[in-house]
């Protein structure tokens, strides 16, 4: 009787161990805790920085096994907001993200790998333009833990760097602007 | 020649504003198409769009001083070889004229403008930005602009061909009016 009382108790403390249990989280999309931005050299003289608005996503993430995480991103590439009207209509062209064509992207993960404490690299399929292409995003544990209106929530950063050639993006601005480098930014409210 | 229109002739200020815009319309249309297929690297690549929305502002004042002024001295009568149909007709194409020209100008306008900034009219002035924010403002104003352009280039060149059918065929005043050279 008393073995199994002790039983019962160690498993139930065992399953309460801790908050770090494997949970899932939404992106913070109704405060706006997230970001999907972008840096791309002009002429190899300055940086050119801009967003993609519009977004959601998911990942579900456990401190105490991060590769098993997950993320899932998708964004409506017609929101690219580079803070000038031509330069963001001659984006949304067929020169570059042709979004009548092509109006989302997506990001799904397949694998996490850990590379220290708190950063793993992330490796997943990017459709971006109608091509699907394995990227990596070298990304960071931020923290996580209770918010002061009654929530729990989770925070990332991450970059990688992609040729938009590989994602068969015309436009030719030269060798210093082959790469576009995306910086991402992500707080999850835990469901 | 007088600058007022006649009820025979156009007067100098509405042929000098006639065949102005005419090539004004015909240059914007070309410079406008072959600017779209220019390299990043190309030397014209902002040049050409400048000097597009530079005459594109400029006609657009012109064509509001030329309402003014169809106002202030009103055109020739129809010529007593029109009919009624005739009549109609150019009424309705002169009418779709002008509306093509303030829809592709105006789009134009508000292709730029989206984000707030303001035109610059070959470096000496700015018109500034009037309406912002409409959700892809840049793109829709961009469509319009193209199909609008397109749909009035068609309508101008029906225009000429109109008018070399009443000088050839129906050899009528119509045309040499707009020259100040009618023989009636």
């Amino acid at each position: 009787m008393l073995k199994k009382t002790f039983t019962a108790l160690t498993l139930g403390a065992a399953l309460f161990a801790g908050q770090a249990m494997a949970a899932d989280y939404v992106i913070d999309k109704q405060g706006q805790h997230a970001f999907v931005n972008f840096k791309i050299s002009h002429l190899g003289f300055s940086w050119i920085y801009g967003t993609f608005k519009d977004f959601e996503g998911t990942f579900s993430f456990d401190a105490a096994n991060p590769e098993a995480s997950k993320v899932n991103v998708t964004l409506k590439t017609a929101s690219v907001d580079t803070n000038h009207a031509e330069r963001d209509k001659h984006l949304r062209s067929g020169d570059f993200l042709n979004v009548d064509k092509h109006p989302t992207a997506t990001f799904t993960s397949t694998s996490v790998k850990s590379t220290g404490e708190g950063t793993a690299d992330i490796t997943g399929n990017l459709t971006l333009n109608g091509v699907t292409k394995p990227v990596v995003i070298a990304a960071k544990f931020l923290g996580e833990g209770k918010d002061p209106w009654g929530g729990y929530r989770a925070g990332f950063e991450g970059t990688t760097t992609i040729k938009m050639k590989d994602f068969g993006i015309k436009m030719d601005l030269g060798p210093q602007s082959e790469n576009v480098e995306l910086i991402l930014t992500v707080e999850g409210v835990r469901q | 020649m007088q600058w007022r229109n006649s009820s025979r002739n156009y007067g100098l200020t509405s042929i000098f504003m006639h065949w102005g815009v005419a090539l004004a319309v015909i240059g914007l249309f070309a410079l406008g198409l072959w600017m779209r297929g220019l390299n990043y690297y190309s030397p014209w690549y902002r040049t050409a769009p400048d000097l597009h929305k530079s005459i594109g502002l400029i006609l657009l004042a012109v064509m509001l001083l030329r309402v003014v002024w169809r106002w202030l001295s009103p055109p020739p009568a129809a010529l007593p070889g029109h009919s009624p149909l005739v009549r109609l007709a150019s009424t309705a194409g002169h009418l779709a004229l002008y509306a093509g020209l303030f829809v592709v100008m105006l789009s134009g306008y508000l292709i730029s403008t989206a984000d707030g900034r303001p035109i610059s009219v070959f470096g000496w002035f700015e018109v500034p930005a009037l309406i912002t924010g409409i959700p892809r403002q840049e793109d829709v104003a961009g469509d319009v602009h193209f199909y609008a352009a397109w749909a009035l280039i068609i309508l101008a060149g029906l225009h000429a061909l109109a008018a070399l059918k009443h000088y050839f065929i129906d050899r009528d005043d119509t045309l040499r009016r707009m020259f100040g050279r009618a023989k009636s």
